[in-house]
């Protein structure tokens, strides 16, 4: 019934800063609950947190999480899923160790070829689901089952390593210093003062920018938190990590997808197409979209960045066993969905995906130094996801 | 109802508002969209329930106070929503026996449930076996059904809101000799609607809303009406004319589709759409007429990239050249758009802004190597805004909040953007409100003096007869009859369509 509502339509919404950020309530609740968890874990662990070391752990232990929710919240925003990434995860570490182990090859081919099977998996699915219309839950439950089939298969049931030195740098290295000083990595610190810089110096023009074609704006004060917030995290994160081994190879991975994938949903057509397609399938293919293929690439997406993820995981562990990746598919999904995903589609962004990844993190790695066991554990993330969702639908339907 | 005042954060819905209803009446509630006819509606069937508004409901001649659906339900006030409640995949019987079913010890007796079935719809008219699926109803037996749904509620007062918005001329007909019918049982109805000729025909009083607060109680009985009268009222202003004048100056030949022939997109070899010749001129406004049923919007998506259907063939041209519609993102590279009849399912991006919805269409004419750039993005926005006078808050509201007319003026904004030679409009003004259909109908007058040419369907025929050129009529998937505007009438178009059904029935004995 469209009468009654446009009588409250033609009435601005509150204006000024606070109607802005009762709008947008979701995205700076997500980086004030980072920061507050954060806190509470430094505080609970006596300091251990943040210690450089655990700091570390903490980026190789969520790296795949992370960048495997990268492509989940794409498949998410088109108003999928995909179940099949743990055991693809699996699936490609086996594959991943019989070319390296078993048949000598080179890392570089291996990755190579493991990257591809990885599309071929994600087109393998999306193929049912974007061209035959098979739900996305069913095709992806059998991938799950076939793949973790698959990798038991190839492994034979047994464990295979040690990999090559030059795979686990992959996950095991970090980036070289090019100044030799003692106690700091200077060029982790460097690059941790240039990369917030030049993001806060691109935010101000933006800004200034928006603000000469009279757009609209977000109120001063909370630009200035979120960048003065985001910056000072981002240093003093370096900092930290800078004081111990300097950057991780696989966090500069990370980094670059996140920077990838956040512009290309942002300021790209093929990123507003596909938030169009979950947003209303019918009225995106009326507009003379191709539907059908962008949800198949979005499988083929997930399945590249599944195999990255499987490449990591092994690369970090050292060795492929048929149980990696088990329930990882969880904890990918859940992270969207603490990010702000809708699973009806059409909603969800990168950054809250990654912060989603993080929260999960933070969580993980504090209750285990705290000693809660993996019991527990489950129990409370299990309800901090639920506490998340359930955020999102009251501020919806109170909007 | 007495003094009701409704007010949502940040606006006043309804203001003071006084409604009465006699027994055995038929009384019709008008008003724009966005005068707040559904939220009354809504305070009187309890949805908002006591407490959350000002002023009295007295019902009976009591006092009541509803805290929820169901208080009003007890009491027999009924309210049809516009969008049906009824679960497709079960039956008639079952839908209308949905949590009220006749049971013992929570085991339902079907068989009375069933008899109960067959009198009701003997009673609303409806000749169906009480087994039938509710999907495989159309629209207006499915509004039958919810008829007597509330029939088998004992009701006193039932409340229908646009009950004949997506009926054809026959089903409205039924429908409306239903309410009388009703009427003579000593049951009152609310009858809200925007089309006024029905009004006129059914109503024993009238009530108009404007901004939330009473204009005036009408008395039809034994008047006439004229409806500039109700227009009046319901906009505040006189509207001199309901369609704005134009030059009606066609050009040469536009476009030309030759032999278009689609299947049913479900049943292979169910012809839908036949033969179908047509031709758009430079300028021209070409409408196309028809029941409900009669392929229009098959024709229509089908001639779209096949949006709609199998087997689809035939020829189309462009100034002369032919064209690719194969696919749809081809058929609007060639220069065809589609604006659909259904805004909120196939038109827009509900949970998305303005901004974001009127750039669909041609996200490369505000992107430069595939980067958007927001700021042409805003602009083009805005300048759509202005243009097309969408009322909102701002290019950021998003579109579920805006009015049917405005949300349709974002879907023709989309389509404006990206600069068609042909644009199809189907049922462009159904469900809007007559002030959003004259702006509507002057941007319609705009796109085709700029030379471009517009298939109009439409089941309005004052509508096609107002704004068309040229009429075609549809019947059965066939076009039976091209008329000019200036010789076609209602009478002719309907006269063209029975002979074409009488000529169907001779041939299939």
């Amino acid at each position: 019934m469209s009468t009654e509502t446009s009588g409250l339509a033609e009435t601005p919404k509150a204006p000024g800063p606070l109607g802005f950020a009762r709008r947008h309530l979701r995205e700076y609740g997500m980086l004030i609950s980072l920061l507050v968890i954060m806190a509470f874990f430094q505080y609970m662990t006596g300091g251990t947190l943040l210690k450089p070391l655990n700091l570390t752990n903490l980026v190789l232990q969520n790296s795949y999480i992370v960048i495997m929710a990268l492509g989940m919240l794409l498949v998410i925003v088109t108003g999928h899923i995909d179940l099949s990434v743990g055991s693809v995860v699996g699936f490609i570490g086996a594959l991943a160790a019989i070319l390296m182990v078993e048949y000598d090859w080179h890392f570089v081919p291996t990755t190579v070829a493991c990257l591809i099977v990885g599309a071929a998996i994600g087109a393998a699915q999306g193929y049912w689901i974007a061209f035959f219309r098979i739900p996305s839950f069913i095709v992806t439950l059998a991938g799950m089952l076939v793949f973790r089939g698959l990798s038991l298969t190839l492994l034979a049931g047994q464990s295979i390593g040690p990999f090559p030195v030059e795979f686990q740098r992959l996950s095991s290295g970090f980036i070289p210093d090019f100044f030799a000083i003692k106690g700091i990595h200077l060029t982790t610190l460097l690059l941790c003062l240039a990369v917030p810089s030049i993001m806060v110096a691109v935010n101000l023009r933006d800004r200034a920018r928006r603000g000469r074609h009279g757009m609209e704006q977000e109120p001063l004060p909370f630009f200035l938190f979120r960048n003065l917030a985001l910056f000072g995290l981002l240093v003093y994160l370096g900092y930290l990590l800078a004081t111990y081994k300097g950057l991780p190879n696989v966090l500069i991975i990370m980094c670059v997808l996140i920077a990838v994938y956040a512009f290309v949903t942002r300021n790209m057509t093929i990123g507003r197409r596909i938030y169009a397609i979950g947003g209303n399938e019918k009225a995106a293919r009326l507009s003379g979209i191709d539907t059908r293929r962008l949800t198949f690439y979005t499988f083929v997406n997930m399945g590249v960045l599944a195999a990255l993820a499987g490449l990591i995981f092994a690369a970090r562990l050292n060795t492929a066993t048929p149980k990696a990746g088990v329930s990882f598919e969880l904890d990918v999904i859940a992270a969207c969905f603490i990010g702000g995903a809708s699973a009806s589609g059409g909603v969800g962004r990168v950054t809250g995906a990654v912060i989603g990844a993080f929260i999960m993190g933070v969580m993980n790695n504090g209750m285990s130094i705290i000693g809660i066991g993996i019991d527990w554990q489950q129990v409370i993330k299990g309800l901090v996801l639920l506490v998340a969702v359930c955020f999102d639908v009251y501020n919806k339907n109170k909007a | 109802m007495r003094g009701i005042t409704k007010t949502f954060p940040g606006v006043k819905a309804l203001d003071g508002v006084n409604l009465a209803v006699r027994p055995a009446e038929i009384h019709a509630l008008i008003g724009e969209n966005g005068a707040g006819k559904s939220t009354l509606m809504k305070v009187l069937s309890g949805v908002y329930p006591h407490g959350s508004y000002d002023g009295e409901i007295r019902f009976q001649g009591e006092e009541r106070r509803f805290r929820g659906i169901g208080d009003s339900e007890k009491l027999g006030i009924i309210i049809i929503h516009q969008e049906l409640a009824l679960v497709p995949l079960l039956s008639i019987t079952e839908n209308i026996f949905l949590g009220n079913e006749p049971q013992r010890f929570g085991i339902i007796d079907w068989a009375r449930a069933e008899t109960r079935t067959r009198e009701l719809l003997r009673l609303v008219g409806l000749d169906e076996p009480p087994s039938t699926l509710v999907t495989d109803l159309g629209v207006g037996k499915q509004q039958l059904v919810e008829i007597a749904k509330a029939l088998s509620k004992e009701v006193k007062l039932l409340i229908l809101d646009e009950p004949t918005a997506s009926l054809n001329e026959r089903d409205s007909e039924a429908l409306l000799t239903l309410l009388k019918d009703l009427k003579r049982r000593g049951i009152a109805s609310i009858l809200i609607s925007h089309k006024l000729n029905e009004i006129a025909e059914v109503a024993d009083r009238i009530t108009i809303l404007r901004d939330g607060a009473t204009v005036e109680t009408l008395d039809c009985a034994g008047v006439d009406i004229a409806q500039d009268r109700i227009i009046k009222g319901m906009v505040g202003r006189e509207l001199g004319d309901r369609y704005p004048p134009r030059a009606r100056e066609p050009g040469d030949t536009l476009l030309e589709v030759r032999g278009w022939n689609a299947d049913h997109h479900l049943h292979a070899g169910r012809r839908v759409v036949r033969d179908v010749d047509l031709t758009v001129r430079r300028g021209e406004v070409v409408g196309i007429a028809g029941l409900m049923g009669a392929g229009r919007t098959e024709f229509a998506m089908s001639l779209f990239g096949r949006a709609y259907g199998r087997n689809v063939s035939g020829e189309v041209r462009l100034d002369g050249r032919p064209i690719d519609v194969s696919t749809i993102a081809r058929a609007m590279a060639a220069g065809l758009a589609y604006a659909t009849e259904d805004r909120k399912q196939y038109g827009l991006v509900l949970d998305d802004d303005i901004r974001h919805n009127v750039t669909l269409a041609h996200l490369p004419g505000v992107a430069r190597g595939g980067v958007i750039d927001e700021i042409a993005e805003t602009r083009v926005a805005d300048d759509l805004r202005r243009r097309l006078r969408i009322r909102c808050s701002s290019i950021y509201q998003e579109t579920v909040n805006l009015s049917g007319g405005n949300q349709q003026k974002v879907v023709l904004g989309k389509w404006l953007f990206a600069d068609p030679r042909v644009l199809i409009l189907d049922e462009p003004t159904r469900g809007i409100d007559v002030g959003a259909k004259y702006e509507i109908y002057t941007i319609i007058n705009r796109l085709v003096a700029e030379g471009r040419g517009v298939i109009l369907i439409s089941s309005e025929m004052p509508e096609l007869l107002g704004m068309a050129d040229r009429i075609y009529v549809m019947n059965e998937g066939a076009m039976v009859a091209e008329l000019p505007a200036t010789e076609a009438s209602q009478e002719k178009i309907m006269h063209a369509i029975m002979a074409a059904q009488s000529r169907r029935k001779e041939r299939l004995q």
